[in-house]
């Protein structure tokens, strides 16, 4: 019984809302607003495995690439910089600024340099994510623990194992915070450097297909993007879930015992 | 200790100022790429000089703050009645799980075809992405409510709107401004975003602008001020948390204790 | 075993000038558990800390084995009064003894031995695949001296080991301290603010004055080996020894430390 509750309530307000959008728009003529029926009939035919392969592979492929650059570049920075006080003293201005920059105007920047190949879309990727996964790491290396620090120490945990036992996994919450914030600017950077200039891609298509005013389709376009962010989500707080596993442990007993 | 921390921080922001001049100037990499610091800096006055520009930045921050008053409100505004109507937090829950991460570029095409370069298309990608932020915080916040807060104020007979004024929102209120912080720095992404994609009046259409016609250090010189704004954004929404939070602090501190 | 000699520790920073410690002179021979006693505040943990290679004395030296200490030595181990702060939340109990061990030169048969070992003379056995934070104040303080015997030390350092948990924990966790220094000969250095706990412990108290601290008093504790809570804590002796102690402490906090001291070793009163 509560299980079907349970489901009721997930399911209710999406299943209403398709409803609705099914029934007000089902008889319009407004080009812009196409039929959901109309909409959900071109999707196969759009998205075919011959488009997923030739535009949603690459599309997914750069912003891998990108990320991971972003992550491997963000958590080796941010822990050097974390770990030693002056350097954080020289560098936090000029951080603070960088990661003010809005990341979507560094295109044309990178453009400058990588023209407009797989190469730039990777590199703008990178450059706007690997700011919060920095900031993030400085953050959390910066407040490991005293008392934790000093069991190392006395216990002569050194080293890589310092790094890898104590250091980085008591900074993982944060780092995963920003990992998380990297992750929705990763797509958006993903989107648009394809809608600048590319030939193929997720952005590239929905922009043609908006272009020679094919509303359906740009709709399905629309709704892959959704799906691919959703799936994204998904991914990351499944990984995120196993990997924080002690942390969301010690906050919950924390906050029980308060 | 912090005299010595601004002077070190002072010297990191020379010594990049002065990377910038030299590596273009010794040809690592080429000048038409990367002008110079003193090149940039001129650019940047000449701009400063141009009315021009002064519009385009009165353009970025009227949507920046439009769209981000808009999400602010729809946020708070849903949020707190998800949040006290019974069952509607359950029931909305997946949808709110399902429509956040959509990525608000995604709207771009849609933004286009309906209102073209108007301030219209600026907006309906600054609020969807920004509503999120708060939303979301909003919903944390009042989920930290105390319970035995909560209880008190029902045994003394308070009504819903009372409740929600004494001790709901008092309690969400930091977790709001957490939330307005990071939707300020989403929107002003999102502001320039559209102008730089689809060529709304702005900033972002300003370096698009400077993009296709080659002029390299007012491109750069453009992007310095969208980061200044960027920090200033940042800056002045940390002060304004930080104050919503120190209340907050001390308040929880005094029943703790 | 272990020599303190002439240890002086003065923090300076922001223009302040604060001596946590002036002159400390005392020795603990190997096998003995000694008991660090004195007013809060007065650079107990700073003592420690310097004795353990985690903080350099300003002046005067630490001998471990007839060796100088000037980082935390090999032969030593450290439990902290911060149980939760000092074990890693993110690893099981087992994970947490053993991470140690990984720096030994051990098998990995050797270490889970030693892991297993240690857990079992503490009587947490079961507790091995849980993560510290799911368990009692008292049983993760368990955890850290278990880690700390894993470890195989000559000398083992308690920083206020219970002043976080509750009584009856306390108690318990006195006793297994006692019932774990006679079974494996260890030598012990333990740090309390609490007297009856110095007296019920310890087989030599040293008092520390007040802060600028040097050694009050030292004082040899001649109870019988064999103590427990119910017949220890009321014999006649124990109550003249706390008492003695206690003196001493009031002594100490009304702050003439230079006409108290007395750094010879004191006979007990009778």
């Amino acid at each position: 019984m509560r299980v079907l509750l349970r489901l009721f309530f997930v399911v209710a307000l999406p299943v209403l809302l398709v409803a609705v959008w099914w029934a007000a728009s089902s008889g319009s003529t407004d080009p812009f607003w196409p039929p959901l029926r109309t909409i959900l009939k071109t999707f196969p035919d759009v998205w075919t495995a011959d488009r997923l392969r030739t535009d949603v592979l690459p599309s997914v492929l750069r912003l891998a690439a990108g990320y991971a650059l972003a992550t491997v570049v963000g958590i080796g920075l941010g822990t050097v910089i974390g770990s030693y006080r002056r350097v954080r003293a020289v560098c936090e201005p000029v951080l603070e600024f960088l990661r003010a920059v809005p990341p979507p105007v560094l295109i044309p920047v990178i453009m400058l340099f990588a023209g407009i190949g797989d190469t730039m879309k990777i590199v703008v990727i990178a450059s706007g994510c690997v700011w919060p996964i920095l900031l993030n790491t400085v953050e959390g290396v910066r407040a490991v623990d005293s008392v934790m620090l000093e069991t190392a120490r006395s216990y002569g945990i050194t080293g890589v194992a310092r790094l890898r036992d104590l250091v980085l996994r008591s900074a993982s919450p944060q780092i995963f915070a920003g990992l998380r914030q990297a992750l929705s600017i990763g797509i958006i950077l993903m989107v648009i450097s394809e809608m600048f200039a590319a030939s193929n891609g997720i952005g590239f298509t929905v922009v043609q297909f908006q272009r020679s005013f094919a509303i359906p389709d740009m709709w399905t376009g629309i709704l892959v993007l959704g799906l691919l962010g959703f799936l994204l989500s998904v991914v990351f707080q499944l990984v995120e879930r196993r990997v924080l596993g002690w942390y969301h442990g010690l906050r919950a007993s924390t906050r029980r015992s308060q | 200790m912090r005299g010595t921390n601004a002077a070190l921080g002072a010297a990191g922001l020379a010594a990049f100022l002065a990377l910038g001049e030299a590596v273009p100037r010794l040809g690592l990499v080429k000048e038409a790429y990367f002008p110079p610091t003193s090149r940039i800096a001129s650019a940047l006055g000449d701009e400063l000089a141009d009315g021009g520009f002064w519009s385009a930045l009165g353009d970025t921050l009227t949507g920046w703050a439009i769209g981000l008053a808009i999400a602010v409100g729809a946020g708070v505004v849903v949020g707190v009645l998800v949040s006290i109507v019974p069952y509607l937090r359950e029931a909305t829950a997946s949808t709110i799980e399902f429509l956040r991460p959509i990525p608000s570029v995604a709207l771009i095409p849609l933004a286009v075809l309906l209102y073209g370069t108007e301030l219209k298309s600026v907006l309906l990608l600054v609020v969807y992405a920004s509503f999120w932020q708060v939303l979301i915080q909003t919903l944390y916040g009042v989920q930290d409510v105390d319970p035995v807060a909560e209880e008190t104020a029902r045994s003394y007979g308070l009504g819903t709107w009372a409740r929600v004024r004494h001790v709901l929102w008092p309690t969400a209120l930091p977790y709001v401004m957490t939330g307005v912080r990071l939707a300020a720095a989403v929107a002003l992404i999102l502001a320039i975003t559209a102008e730089l994609v689809i060529g709304a009046p702005g900033l972002g259409q300003e370096i698009a602008v400077a993009q296709t016609s080659q002029a390299v250090p007012e491109m750069y010189a453009l992007i310095v001020v969208a980061g200044l704004l960027g920090l200033l954004i940042n800056v002045g929404a940390r002060a304004v948390e930080r104050r919503a939070l120190a209340w907050h602090q001390s308040v929880r501190g005094e029943v703790a204790v | 075993m272990l020599d303190v000699r002439g240890l002086k520790k003065v923090y300076e920073g922001s223009g302040r000038r604060v001596e946590a410690v002036r002159d400390l002179t005392f020795t603990v021979e190997a096998g003995e558990l000694v008991c660090l006693v004195g007013p809060s505040g007065c650079g107990k943990t700073t003592l420690l800390k310097c004795v353990g290679g985690l903080l350099t004395p300003t002046a005067g030296q630490v001998t471990l084995a007839d060796r100088p200490v000037s980082g935390p030595p090999p032969g030593m181990a450290f439990v902290f009064q911060e149980y939760g702060r000092s074990l890693f939340p993110w690893m099981r109990v087992a994970e947490n003894i053993e991470l140690p061990l990984k720096q030994k030169d051990l098998t990995k048969s050797r270490r889970r031995e030693l892991v297993a070992d240690a857990l079992e003379s503490v009587g947490l056995t079961d507790a091995a695949g849980a993560y510290p934070w799911q368990l009692s104040g008292g049983m993760q303080q368990r955890v850290a001296i278990a880690r700390a015997l894993a470890y195989e030390p000559d000398v083992l350092l308690m920083d206020e080991p219970f002043a976080a948990v509750d009584a009856q924990t306390r108690a318990d966790l006195e006793d297994l301290v006692r019932r774990l220094w006679r079974e494996r000969g260890m030598t012990i250095l333990f740090v309390t603010h609490d007297i009856d706990e110095a007296v019920y412990l310890g087989e030599r108290v040293v008092v520390l004055s007040a802060s600028p601290t040097v050694v009050q008093e030292q004082l040899k504790v001649d109870l019988p080996d064999e103590r427990d809570q119910l017949h220890t804590r009321v014999a006649p002796r124990f109550a003249e020894l706390r008492t003695h102690v206690y003196e001493q402490i009031q002594a100490a906090k009304r702050g003439t430390p230079e006409d108290a001291v007395t750094k010879s070793d004191t006979p007990p009163p009778h």
